[in-house]
């Protein structure tokens, strides 16, 4: 177990130094920073003085090493825009988007465990067909325009909730289902297939052969063993629910760290776009870290690969 | 697997297979959606009753047929340019399929190449790509890809070029798998003892046998490139005006939302459509090969 944790940290961290460094590149490569942000009238000699200042003169791999060191120790900068550390700018964001986020995965789970775990059950039935068209309308529905058409149906016709902002629980509600909704369709897939997988195994014939009711096989036997790779895909999702996020925090301004993203991207804002990637990265590896092992301490098999 | 006796059974095979595509609900009406938005593309300027760039101010917003303020004349009203709707919705489709299509050929190309050769020569090609994917998936795509798009400066090229960049990950992941079921078989050692090249055995013995779970997934990320272009473009980091892409008519629609709500309707419910119809064809071809193999 020791080797295998050992092992999964030293590839996390690789992973983490692999993505800083093409952050990196993508953002200086692309375009003339200086010229971002001395902006589009700027004369040559403003277009150098700013180059100088966020001292972008010197060598590539010399600004490399210098902002990963710093950021290794806490600093990610300052933002080109309002001149406010980046790291107090994501900080400020972060409880928005964290409670956006936790939400969004507990109503998904909600959702889509209980219907996928009905839909196994009686695999045809109109429960099944029900669930498996939500998946797939849900799978098609671009996220903005289903958070447009809610604002418009509940917050402008029917006046029951808040349409930006943020304050109130009820300024969350609408983000909340829709970043849920993201979510649902590959959570209610992978419980119903594994409950399904689960359901056709010998030792489910056992337990019904031992006389033990329907409902104590599903609560007790199938579902334990089909929540698994449930609970690794929850955690990969609340990942990309950070990406989506931007959307949902874009259309319903909310000011986390979605929003900052955006801003700062529409207004070449690079420390910090930088320093949002490099955090979301962080989280992601963190989560499928976590994932990983919770797994591998279920599960024995997966420590030998 | 590809011998004569083979290829001799190859249009009963075919055969077979239409029958299952018939029967499949799905697959039919995807399969028919589909169709129908392609020939609305190619045929775009024979059936748009308007240039889609053409503006109109003394005809600003004026509401779709149902409504009572509307006529034929245009169907789906006017935007606040007063450009004729139904024609900037025809041509919108030529952009999301493009997008779509291209997108899906790069990616999967990427893709499938670096599952190819994972799959195929294990080790530490294997370890090094699924290092490659791993790190891919770490990176959220639509902040990378908005910050690519806004560095390079939005266009209908950049943003085909980054998604194909981004999307390559389920490709590596699917064929990887595949091939590490295929390098086993019988007919790959046999083509392996008869001293073929690794480049003969990958493109010409494991390559059309992965063919189909490659299919599928290109419907999957053509769906995928289609939502996170519109998304882009609806955020405004995408396609640029006046290009009439359907992600950006939804956000050119949002100042009308209250009055005309039809304006951010109609483009979203094409793009529901349109998304549908891909991952509905996706799903079939899944179900109609998965019973192809029991045959």
């Amino acid at each position: 177990m020791l080797v295998f944790i050992v092992r999964r940290l030293l590839l996390a961290v690789l992973v983490l130094v692999t993505v800083s460094a093409i952050s990196f590149t993508l953002l200086q490569v692309a375009g003339d920073l200086a010229q971002s942000i001395a902006g589009d009238s700027a004369t040559v000699a403003d277009v150098e003085a700013a180059r100088r200042a966020h001292g972008l003169h010197r060598p590539f791999i010399v600004r490399y090493v210098d902002w990963l060191g710093s950021a290794l120790r806490g600093d990610l900068g300052l933002s080109f825009f309002s001149r406010e550390p980046v790291v107090k700018l994501i900080v400020d964001g972060v409880p928005i988007t964290a409670t956006l986020g936790f939400w969004a995965i507990v109503v998904a789970v909600a959702i889509a465990v209980p219907l996928g775990i009905l839909a196994a059950l009686r695999p045809n039935s109109w429960i099944d067909r029900l669930a498996l068209t939500l998946a797939v309308i849900g799978q098609a529905m671009p996220s903005f325009w289903l958070a447009l058409q809610m604002i418009i149906l509940f917050g402008l016709m029917l006046r029951w909730l808040p349409i930006s902002g943020s304050g109130t629980w009820q300024h969350l509600v609408m983000p909340v289902m829709v970043l849920a909704l993201n979510a649902v369709p590959g959570i209610m897939r992978l419980t119903r297939a594994g409950m399904i997988e689960v359901l056709a195994s010998d030792y489910i014939r056992t337990a019904r052969a031992k006389g033990l009711s329907r409902w104590t096989i599903v609560r007790r036997h199938a579902v334990r063993n089909a929540i698994i790779p449930v609970i690794s895909l929850a955690a990969v999702q609340l990942g990309f629910l950070l990406g989506g996020s931007i959307i949902v925090e874009a259309v319903f301004a909310l000011h986390g760290v979605g929003h900052l993203a955006w801003i700062s991207i529409s207004r070449s804002d690079f420390p910090v776009v930088q320093g949002i990637v490099l955090m979301f990265s962080l989280i992601y590896v963190f989560l499928t870290l976590a994932a990983d092992l919770l797994n591998a301490a279920i599960d024995p098999r997966i420590r030998l690969t | 697997m590809t011998t004569d006796t083979h290829s001799s059974e190859l249009p009963k095979r075919r055969a077979r297979a239409w029958q299952a595509a018939l029967k499949h609900p799905g697959l039919l009406f995807g399969g028919l959606v589909l169709v129908g938005m392609l020939a609305m593309g190619l045929l775009a300027p024979l059936i748009a009753p308007f240039d889609p760039y053409a503006q109109d101010i003394t005809k600003r917003l004026i509401d779709p047929v149902w409504h009572p303020g509307g006529g034929w004349l245009h169907p789906l009203g006017t935007d606040h340019l007063g450009r004729d709707y139904l024609s900037r919705m025809i041509y919108g489709v030529r952009i999301s399929l493009i997008i779509g299509f291209t997108t899906m050929l790069i990616s999967g190309l990427i893709g499938s190449s670096l599952g190819l050769a994972a799959g195929y020569f294990g080790g530490r090609v294997d370890r090094a790509v699924m290092f490659l994917v791993t790190t891919r998936l770490s990176m959220p795509v639509i902040l990378i890809a908005l910050s690519a798009v806004a560095l390079i400066k939005g266009s209908l090229t950049v943003v085909i070029a980054i998604l194909g960049l981004l999307l390559w990950d389920r490709f590596a992941v699917v064929v990887r798998a595949a091939t590490q079921q295929m390098r086993s078989q019988d007919y790959v050692t046999a083509a392996e003892c008869l001293g073929c090249s690794k480049a003969y055995i990958i493109a010409g013995e494991i390559l059309p046998n992965v063919m189909p779970q490659i299919i599928v997934v290109a419907t999957l990320e053509m769906a995928h490139a289609i939502l996170l272009e519109a998304a882009l473009s609806f955020l405004g980091l995408g396609v640029q005006p006046p290009t009439p892409s359907w992600g950006l008519m939804i956000a050119e629609g949002r100042g009308e939302m209250l009055f005309s709500p039809w304006i951010t309707a109609i483009p979203g419910l094409a793009l529901l459509l349109l998304v549908l119809a891909i991952n509905l064809v996706g799903d079939g071809l899944r179900d109609v090969t998965a019973q192809e193999q029991r045959h």
